[in-house]
């Protein structure tokens, strides 16, 4: 007969009311304190695309990020199409958003700034905010890191798109929403307001760090276009449908006064090809055919919240 | 290790004594909410990683929490509208870190069955002492909660030892869910008590249907349709169990809820399903076909 397993193993230390870690509290969002958007919004339309740079040499440690290369070095077939939408996707995306006049909070990879400095000037040049995403997309914060180290990639990564977009950069996106458990404390300490790698809410929220207040918002994998597209397999249809139904729900459960985040993560390279891109111009017309949807950046949508926290 | 699990003999689909539900309904139909609560840092089970990444695997790990903050609440609310009670499925570890979730499912008096303690601790590798832990943390922990008798058990994320089926019959349960053989109720072989196993499925799971199938809402809703109006065409002849099982944080997605609760609308505006919880299933077959089914059921070949 087995020894069975060490006696940790029946050991509960965190079992208690609310989190198994200090991070955050628990709350349940049907019974929170509504919301109220500017000018009785009900729903608040959160569009995030990517720039990201996946480096033909890349490691993927210690987990492939998705997206990654796939075949034996060099994989150029995987390295180009992620270009796609760098050189072509985004303009895409561009045009649909300016043509309906919705801003973009941009999350990009310090390398791609510095790659293709005019890229970054036409998303500015539209008015969108831009997000850090980190380094690049083989520069993954984990656990297995040392503190400095994180600390040093975050620097880096701020100091490039701070110089490059002369915005504050206030939000920040982890390369595959990967964390070590000191990442939301480097990122305060930094100069961070919101993080998006968080995928447990449909609202903006509170999480503790080193450095005081840091905000999670929003920005779910499940509607996201590699997710849905490249992962699943499924159709354009299915993609529409999916943002369509997220954002019904949404404008179900809200009114003025009950405000909802609608977030909708894109990676060029996926939704910018020719076949893809009318699934989300659909979408959004669904969307914006409705009264009382604000199209705002992360920070306007942050900005709101703390104030109706008050 | 053995070759067959040794759990039931052979009951072919055409050969059995007729099943008749409660007023004459032909399919008994329940939905199985798994409640569940994954720790960021469990420690590690030698047989499987709780998580694909490293610790803190911050993407799975908010992706299940999401479940308890949002979606359940979206998916109570459309059970409550269809007069669909739950038998919940339940990390009994809920209890303590999320009271308000249990008390909102007993409220719409739901029953409470095991899952085990949490979501991330697993059997495999424990000893019969250790295991029987586990299943007497469960009967306290929902006695003391809920004030419910421990009745009905799915083991934690799946993972069993050998002697599961035994010791949860041993401990005063009657019936279990980890068996995915048949579409009827039916005997479970165990050393003491009288154990029953009752259709769950895998098939209708949302985990297997969005994480492994990687269907879309619209497809899934396709799906429990089908399901249903086959099982209750077959449940005119002999009582069929149709099962959903769900986990808040995938079917309570803004994008999902709509199209499963327009499915679970259509299932329960039939007039001959008995819209029933695990236990009420599980009662009216030991007390009327358990032992017929074992008597009909025929022994198993030794295989060459």
């Amino acid at each position: 007969m087995s020894q069975g397993l060490p006696e940790d193993y029946l050991a509960y230390p965190q079992r208690r009311y609310g989190m198994d870690h200090d991070r955050y509290d628990w709350s349940i969002l049907p019974r929170r304190k509504p919301v109220a958007w500017p000018g009785g919004a009900r729903v608040a339309l959160w569009v995030v695309p990517a720039l990201q740079w996946f480096p033909l040499d890349m490691k993927g440690q210690p987990f492939k990020p998705p997206g990654a290369m796939q075949t034996a070095y060099p994989d150029l077939r995987h390295y180009t199409l992620r270009d796609y939408g760098n050189r072509v996707g985004i303009f895409r995306i561009i045009e649909a958003l300016s043509q309906r006049g919705i801003p973009a909070s941009v999350a990009v990879n310090a390398a791609v700034a510095v790659r293709y400095p005019s890229l970054l000037k036409a998303c500015t040049d539209k008015g969108w905010e831009v997000i850090a995403n980190g380094l690049d997309m083989d520069h993954l914060h984990h656990g297995g890191l040392s503190e400095s180290e994180e600390r040093d990639w975050i620097t880096t990564t701020l100091a490039v798109l701070r110089q490059a977009s002369g915005q504050p950069v206030r939000g920040w996106l982890s390369p595959a929403k990967s964390e070590s458990l000191h990442t939301p404390d480097l990122l305060a300490e930094s100069g961070i307001h919101y993080l998006c790698d968080w995928v447990n809410d449909d609202m903006p929220y509170a999480m503790r760090t080193r450095a005081g207040t840091l905000h999670a918002l929003p920005h779910p994998v499940d509607i996201d276009d590699y997710t849905i597209l490249v992962q699943n397999h499924q159709t354009e249809e299915d993609f529409r449908d999916a943002l369509i139904d997220q954002f019904d729900q949404f404008y179900r459960e809200s009114s003025p006064g009950n405000g909802r985040v609608m977030a909708i993560s894109l990676h060029p390279w996926v939704i910018g090809q020719p076949y893809r891109i009318g699934a989300l111009e659909e979408a959004l017309d669904h969307m914006l055919q409705r009264e009382g949807v604000w199209s705002a950046t992360g920070s306007q949508i942050l900005d709101a919240w703390t104030s109706a926290q008050a | 290790m053995k070759r067959d699990p040794g759990f039931y003999n052979y009951l072919p689909w055409d050969h059995r004594p007729v099943i008749r539900w409660p007023n004459g309904a032909r399919v008994a139909f329940w939905v199985a909410p798994n409640i569940e609560f994954y720790e960021l840092a469990p420690p590690r089970n030698p047989a499987r990683a709780a998580w694909s990444r490293p610790t803190p695997d911050v993407l799975n790990y908010s992706y299940r929490d999401y479940g308890n903050r949002s979606g359940f609440w979206r998916m109570l609310e459309s059970m409550k509208r269809c007069g669909m009670r739950g038998s919940v499925s339940l990390n009994v570890a809920v209890c303590e870190h999320h009271p308000e979730i249990i008390k909102a499912c007993a409220d719409e008096g739901w029953e409470f069955y095991s899952h085990g303690t949490y979501n991330t601790r697993y059997l495999m590798g424990m000893s019969e002492e250790q295991e029987r832990a586990v299943i007497q943390d469960s009967i306290d922990t929902i006695k003391k909660h809920t004030g419910q008798k421990l009745d009905g058990w799915l083991a934690p994320a799946l993972t069993y030892t050998d002697r599961t089926m035994d010791l949860v019959a041993e401990m005063g349960l009657s019936y279990v869910c980890d068996l995915f053989h048949d579409d009827q109720p039916g005997p479970v072989k165990v050393r003491q008590g009288k154990l029953t196993s009752i259709p769950y499925s895998l098939e209708m799971n949302d985990v297997i249907v969005y994480n492994v199938n990687l269907v879309s809402p619209r497809r899934y809703a396709d799906i429990l349709k089908r399901q249903f109006d086959r099982l209750y065409a077959e449940g005119e002849k002999s009582g069929t169990v149709m099962c959903i099982p769900l986990h808040p944080y995938l079917v309570g997605q803004p994008y999902r809820i709509a199209a499963f609760e327009e499915a679970l609308s259509y299932i329960t505006g039939h007039d001959q399903v008995w819209l029933a919880t695990g236990r009420e299933i599980a009662q009216h077959f030991n007390a009327n076909y358990h032992d017929a089914f074992m008597a009909a059921a025929q022994p198993v070949g030794e295989a060459p």
